[in-house]
């Protein structure tokens, strides 16, 4: 008993560090953007008069109100037509299963481990080829088939474990495949689907080589490429710089928190299929 | 009892008919954007390997010249060794840590304490790589936090800008990995750890084991699966490296920090030597298939 509770003891003391490693970084950014501009603050010093006025600064010199436009439009792109596809595919390997289906889903896997800097060049081509260079669909389209592999493989892993019963009994009633997907199987898949979404929102999100490549205009980027840019600019006035990437993290630090659970469940879960 | 079972099979060769193509229309859509813009520029990187090609005049056939140079070049070899030697920090200090803090916080896994923790320690994995480059090149200054907390506690003499270093430059860049991937590591471990059979435990405290060997011997085997992950998900992590790179050192000071990923960014985008840029990715996807799929199979075979 005494030994459990200096192992408790110890186990505490052990996760606070851990999270003060964890927060320090967020806390030296935060005490960094209160300092005068144009200054090199030193370490954790609180500052003598805090500049709350470099938050507006940066939110001007960021474009901050174009920039959440931005993302939140390549978001819509993105993440709804990727849940539909990978929702069908995975209904097709998983639960239609027709001849081929292995095969098929296979070649999602080979995609699995791609790293996208393996495409990223002949990508480039493309996309100018298609004349889409600089706008956002040059985000958005090679997004969706580069979400594909995971999308589907997840996907596929919720209807695997669907009873096959579910549909014959809908094909009993006449429903025909298509409304059996859309009226039975999709409400089903709720819950794997809105994980799902919850991923892939994030890493849209936070998608920076195909923003720095395949869009030059940093206010037609998703927020992680506009804040590389916004480094390119500002990197010599640390205190703004601070202020921007503060301001750049909120909107995905805000909508963790309220999905909180979601989220963690969701990426544990999405590592372990990954 | 025959005719039905005929009739039933005869139901369901058509019914397995229908499906065949009902099947393979719901699967069109998601094949046609990944053929397009994943395997379509996959196999395009292939072929642009073995040309020499600046993106705009002709291109001409050399063969595997791009990946001879590729083997003998001595900047473009040190970027893959770079890549090899983040691994250490990116896989194997998060996944050492996370057993290492997960082991230890197993018992109090359902207090309060850890409830928060879960949240507070999944902060690095939301955030953009690009804003964790940003705080930490800034941690790692000349005048940031780490020399600060090295001068309280008297070592003024290990104080430098870590990110400038010849010598610390890739460690620093390191540093940011772990710390972005330790709390997943943690997380996913002690996720594995609760679904390990608490009377093992009870049986091993009988016997009198100590937490060292019960470590090793229910816990460690326990977590095959999870480990497995662990050490997938960062070692791609750690070879496909990207985002922190470029942000906190774009491959510098000289060549120290150079990575494949960022290596391929340059001679594709700012030197035009397409060719060359495909080998190198050629190499980068051979090489996490060749690092990734051993360690599914060693994790995954018991299991199954």
């Amino acid at each position: 008993m005494i030994a459990d509770r200096r192992e408790a003891l110890v186990g505490r003391v052990l996760l606070v560090v851990l999270m003060a490693v964890t927060v320090l970084p967020f806390v030296s950014l935060f005490v960094t953007a209160l300092h005068p501009s144009g200054t090199y603050p030193s370490g954790l010093a609180w500052p003598d008069h805090p500049q709350w006025s470099n938050f507006a600064d940066a939110f001007r010199a960021a474009n901050m109100g174009k920039l959440l436009l931005s993302s939140t439009l390549i978001v819509l792109g993105v993440v709804p037509a990727a849940l539909l596809l990978g929702t069908m595919a995975g209904f097709a390997f998983g639960h239609l299963r027709m001849p081929g289906h292995r095969a098929g889903f296979l070649l999602f896997v080979l995609g699995l481990t791609l790293p996208f800097e393996g495409i990223i060049t002949p990508l480039y081509y493309q996309v100018r080829d298609m004349g889409l260079l600089n706008t956002r669909w040059a985000i958005i389209l090679p997004l969706i088939g580069l979400f594909m592999p995971f999308s589907v493989l997840w996907m596929r892993a919720h209807f695997v474990t669907m009873p096959d019963d579910l549909s014959e009994a809908a094909r009993i009633d006449g429903a025909r495949t298509w409304q059996l997907f859309w009226r039975v199987h999709v409400p089903l898949a709720r819950p794997a689907i809105s994980s799902l979404a919850i991923l892939l929102f994030l890493w849209t999100w936070n998608q920076f080589l195909l923003a720095i490549v395949l869009v030059d205009d940093s206010t037609k980027r998703t927020m992680a490429g506009a804040l590389g840019a916004f480094q390119g600019q500002w990197g010599t006035d640390i205190p703004l710089l601070c202020a921007g990437a503060l301001l750049i993290l909120t909107p995905t630090l805000a909508v963790f928190v309220v999905f909180q659970r979601r989220f963690v469940a969701a990426l544990l879960q999405g590592s372990i299929k990954g | 009892m025959e005719p039905t079972t005929i009739g039933r099979r005869r139901v369901r060769g058509a019914r397995r008919r229908r499906a065949a193509w009902l099947g393979w229309l719901f699967a069109a859509p998601a094949l046609l954007m990944y053929a397009t813009f994943v395997l379509r520029p996959l196999l395009l990187t292939v072929q642009y390997s073995f040309y020499d090609w600046n993106g705009v005049t002709a291109s001409t056939w050399v063969g595997l010249d791009n990946y001879r140079q590729l083997l003998t070049d001595p900047d473009l070899f040190a970027s893959i060794v770079h890549a090899f030697e983040l691994i250490v920090f990116f896989s194997l200090l998060p996944v050492v840590l996370g057993l290492v803090i997960a082991a230890t916080i197993r018992g109090i896994a359902t207090s309060r304490l850890a409830l928060v923790a879960r949240t507070v320690l999944f902060l690095p994995q939301v955030i953009p790589l690009v804003a964790a480059g940003i705080m930490w090149s800034w941690l790692l200054s000349s005048t940031g936090l780490a020399n600060e907390l090295f001068s309280a506690v008297g070592l003024d003499s290990v104080t430098r800008a870590w990110l400038g270093d010849f010598d610390t430059a890739l460690p620093a860049v390191g540093v940011i990995g772990a710390w972005v991937l330790v709390g997943l590591c943690t997380l996913l471990l002690l996720a594995g750890m609760s679904k390990i059979d608490p009377a093992l435990y009870e049986a091993a405290r009988m016997d009198g084991a100590g937490a060292l060997r019960e470590f090793f011997a229910i816990t460690l085997p326990g977590l095959r699966q999870e480990i497995g992950v662990c050490v997938t998900v960062t070692v791609i992590a750690a070879l496909a490296s990207f985002d922190i790179v470029y942000i906190a050192t774009q491959g510098g000071p000289g060549n120290s920090t150079m990575v494949p990923g960022l290596e391929i960014y340059y001679l594709a985008f700012s030197e035009r030597e397409v060719g060359m840029a495909s080998a190198l990715a050629v190499a980068l996807v051979i090489l996490v298939l060749v690092c990734v799929l051993p360690i599914q199979r060693l994790t995954r075979d018991g299991s199954r």
